[in-house]
């Protein structure tokens, strides 16, 4: 009987642990689902980089886009990261309560930054920005920065709604030691949010 | 499997001061007036700086597996790579958009 059916059969066979992340195969799950999402990411920059550096007529970002907003947006998801691994560390202490209190606060750090992004989206557009087109020069910058800050603001919308549902299954369990393994996945996801943002508010904002 | 195993870790509050000081400093170096050059190394090199703290640490990648670094860094490589080559190929393409200004042609030499 092979491993599979012995252990459908309710024999007591245990899963093999991954040498990667003796944990759980669930981290290492996301560890391989970020390595490729950060591919994704890879390619929008570095086309953007590419796009920028072969255009005669490129705005300069950081006159048109202004950074006082983003830089407060970046400062905001560095907060949010932090209120993450205080989450997963008081989850770790059995501190139920704490936990959800970081995790909510988490959750609320990824909604302002959306909503941010949603006001500094509505302010361009009103000036003029489309993905076909600015008034300040090459047509690939509103496509390219529409793109990227869009990819990037759908994984943190995404990332608020994994939050809430994690900060529910944690308000659920008797014993929330047991989520420790769910959370710090989930923990993986938010501070890959945060490190893109990092890099991408960097190349499209800042250089 | 170990479903409640906890890392080590490092103080988190000190990790996110040098997230912000670092990131005041990217902030400065616009204002330095340096040659554009220096300010997109100077860049490039603190956002990777605040990008390894946020995978070292608060992804805990410092006390996971040599090979799990490995795995996080394979994106970096293959984007690395991916502009060498994109710029190698561009660059001879240079574009200007069809809405642009005209650029006056150099005076011809006699």
């Amino acid at each position: 009987m092979s491993q599979v059916a012995e252990m459908r059969a309710g024999a007591a066979v245990e899963p093999a642990e991954t040498p990667l992340t003796p944990e759980s195969w669930g981290k290492l799950g996301m560890w391989i689902f970020l390595a490729g999402d950060a591919v994704g990411f890879g390619v929008l920059l570095a086309s953007y980089g590419v796009m920028r550096a072969t255009s005669f007529d490129w705005p300069n970002p950081y006159h048109v886009l202004g950074i006082n907003l983003t830089a407060f947006m970046t400062f905001l998801l560095i907060c949010s990261s932090v209120t993450m691994v205080k989450a997963l560390e008081s989850l770790g202490a059995g501190d139920r309560s704490r936990a959800q209190l970081f995790l909510l606060l988490t959750a609320l750090g990824g909604a302002t930054f959306v909503s941010l992004q949603a006001y500094e989206w509505t302010h361009l557009i009103e000036r003029g920005m489309r993905i076909g087109g600015n008034p300040w020069g090459a047509t690939l910058f509103g496509t390219s920065f529409f793109m990227v800050t869009g990819f990037h603001g759908l994984h943190v919308t995404a990332g608020v709604v994994y939050l809430l549902s994690v900060l529910g299954a944690v308000s659920r369990q008797a014993d929330v030691r047991a989520k420790y393994n769910m959370v710090e996945i989930t923990g993986l996801y938010w501070h890959f949010v945060d490190l893109v943002w990092i890099m991408v508010f960097t190349f499209m904002y800042l250089i | 499997m170990a479903q409640t195993a906890t890392h080590a870790h490092p103080s988190y509050m000190a990790i996110f001061w040098w997230l912000a000081v670092l990131t005041v400093l990217e902030l400065a170096v616009l204002f330095t007036g340096l040659p554009k050059v220096v300010v997109v190394i100077l860049l490039c090199s603190l956002a990777l700086a605040k990008a390894s703290l946020v995978a070292m640490y608060f992804m805990h990648l410092r006390f996971e597996t040599r090979t799990l670094g490995l795995v996080a860094l394979t994106p970096l490589t293959i984007g690395t790579l991916l502009v060498l080559l994109l710029v190698w190929d561009g660059n001879p393409l240079g574009h200007r958009s069809p809405t642009a200004p005209a650029v006056e042609a150099p005076a011809a030499q006699h």
